[in-house]
């Protein structure tokens, strides 16, 4: 067996399910599936008056890591407005190798996905529904 | 006598590669089967003994790559039990299911009907709707039963006296289900219907009895029939071919052009404009001629018995489910599975790291993954060359899933 990817951290963070689940409306949502695979993650989040983020939560129908990128993203979102989303989302493309540096956690898990290109947009689909339901 | 599967190995050079310290165990043969010295071989010797442009040119390359060409022609055609003019070369399997929908599409009125089934690829629904969103026809689907075949029992139903056209896939590329070719002619005879087959899966399983089957299509795709990519076959009734309008225009496909009016050469250059896919065309010949030289009554024993190895092996393993036939009659060797809890891309990451490669996803059948709610499925697609020790290998990798990843 030669297995890299599915590292304790990733199964971890997988199966901790961190957010996983439906917020009542009224709550920004939207939906984004990866054509390629089928893979498919729905993101609701509630705003405070100051455009930060003060409730998440998602439904992954989808792999492992999706799994696991939603669970690290609704651990780390609350508090955040849009930028503080997008400096996030540099973080998890800087763990899988798409951007150049160091990933800080809990997205430095990822690191494995670096060799895998086909399954990097495992990783980053729960960030493109999330920036979809920000606006 | 037993069928030489070392033998039948020996000449696929890829299997004999290591990848990473693994050998390769390729169960992915749906998605691409691997190719045989005999078609590596042919095409070599056509890139370097006589490489040109076919149908043009005078010179001795260009008549040698002629010559290949049409040879390729006939051992199609001998591969289908067909004559060679009614074999067309296409970019592929979906190239030639367009094709007939642009093509004897035209032919169609608003308001004629086509019947699809709920377990397409989608290369045999996306064409018909643009077809639809074209001429106004009207598209009716045969549901699936719950073990994965087309439910023929419903086709009845649908026919009408506007029932142009029933395309249907002869073995489901998720659920391998083989499709009772016979009944459905013999229900679009009823209301005199054409019945068009999607080859794809199917093709590379043995030589197709074409004037057998009686059916007015077939189309298969070289890559997956141990051919080069970028190669199709489109077989149809020399009648329908004929009364076709081209598809592309373009060198090759014409009588005369002038800029008042443009005459069409006979098919099956009609449907062959521009330069074809000369060296994929030449490889897959030599594939089809190296298919009608295996012993098929030996592979196909040995195929069903590497499936039941294979069903045997995922019962014992806590939480698989097969989506499709659970016994081996009327099915080929494509298996899907789920694993409760893990995904299918898991598994099939799971697989590769265990040098097992499978497809894992909707397999361009996202009806067929809405009508059982499923995100995807596993799937393990075989070919002659593969041996217990692929499926056992496998078989290692999915209790490793199950075990580590749920």
């Amino acid at each position: 067996m030669n297995d890299q990817l599915y590292q304790d951290r990733i199964v971890a963070l997988a199966k901790a399910r961190t957010g996983a689940g439906k917020l009542a409306p009224p709550a920004r949502s939207a939906r984004r599936d990866n054509p390629l695979c089928g893979d498919r993650v729905t993101i609701d989040v509630r705003l405070g008056d100051d455009g930060r983020i003060s409730e998440i939560a998602h439904q992954v129908r989808g792999c492992l890591l999706c799994q696991a990128s939603a669970s690290a993203l609704a651990s780390v979102a609350v508090g955040r407005d849009k930028a503080g989303i997008a400096a996030l989302r540099h973080d998890a493309e800087r763990a899988i190798g798409r951007e150049p540096g160091e990933a800080t956690e809990p997205f430095a898990a990822f690191a494995p996905v670096k060799s895998h290109k086909s399954r990097q947009d495992c990783v980053l689909l729960p960030f493109e529904a999330l920036g979809e339901a920000l606006g | 006598m037993k069928l030489d599967v070392a033998g039948i190995r020996r000449q696929f050079p890829i299997l004999s590669a290591v990848i990473d310290g693994q050998p390769v165990h390729y169960l992915d043969n749906g998605a691409s089967a691997q190719t045989p010295d005999a078609v590596l071989d042919a095409v070599r010797t056509y890139e370097t003994t006589g490489r040109a442009n076919v149908l043009r040119g005078v010179h001795r390359l260009a008549e040698r790559a002629t010559e290949a060409y049409e040879k390729a022609r006939e051992e199609v055609a001998a591969f289908l039990g067909v004559m060679p003019m009614e074999v067309v070369f296409t970019g592929g399997c979906t190239a030639a299911i367009n094709l007939v929908a642009y093509s004897h599409g035209s032919l169609l009125k608003s308001g004629d009907r086509i019947i699809l089934s709920e377990l397409e690829h989608h290369s045999n629904i996306v064409p018909w709707q643009l077809l639809r969103a074209r001429s106004g026809i009207e598209i009716d689907v045969i549901p699936v039963t719950l073990d994965g075949r087309i439910d023929l029992e419903i086709l009845p139903r649908l026919l009408t006296a506007r029932t142009r056209l029933i395309s249907l896939a002869h073995v489901s590329n998720v659920t391998g289900a083989l499709l009772d070719v016979r009944a459905v002619v013999a229900a679009a005879k009823t209301v005199g219907a054409r019945v068009m087959l999607d080859g794809a899966q199917y093709a590379p399983h043995g030589p197709v009895d074409v004037p057998g089957l009686g059916v007015d299509f077939y189309v298969f795709a070289g890559h997956k029939a141990y051919g080069p990519n970028g190669i199709g076959v489109l077989w149809a009734r020399p009648e329908l071919l004929e009364a076709m309008p081209p598809f592309h225009g373009g060198g090759s496909m014409i009588g005369r052009v002038t800029f008042a009016e443009t005459t069409w050469a006979p098919p099956p250059r009609r449907f062959e404009a521009g330069t074809p896919p000369i060296g994929p065309a030449i490889g897959l010949g030599a594939a089809c001629a190296w298919m009608r030289r295996l012993d098929w009554p030996g592979v196909h024993a040995h195929e069903m018995a590497l499936v039941q190895r294979l069903m045997d092996g995922l019962q014992e393993i806590d939480g698989t489910h097969i989506l499709g036939p659970a016994s081996l009659q009327n099915r080929y060797p494509v298996v899907s599975f789920m694993l409760d809890g893990v995904h299918p891309h898991d598994v099939a990451q799971t697989l590769d790291s265990f040098g097992v490669a499978v497809r894992a996803g909707h397999h361009c059948a996202q009806p067929l993954m809405d009508r059982f709610d499923l995100d995807g499925t596993t799937r393990v697609s075989m070919a002659p060359y593969n041996d217990n020790s692929d499926i056992d290998a496998l078989l290692t990798g999915v209790k490793h899933a199950a075990r580590t990843l749920r």
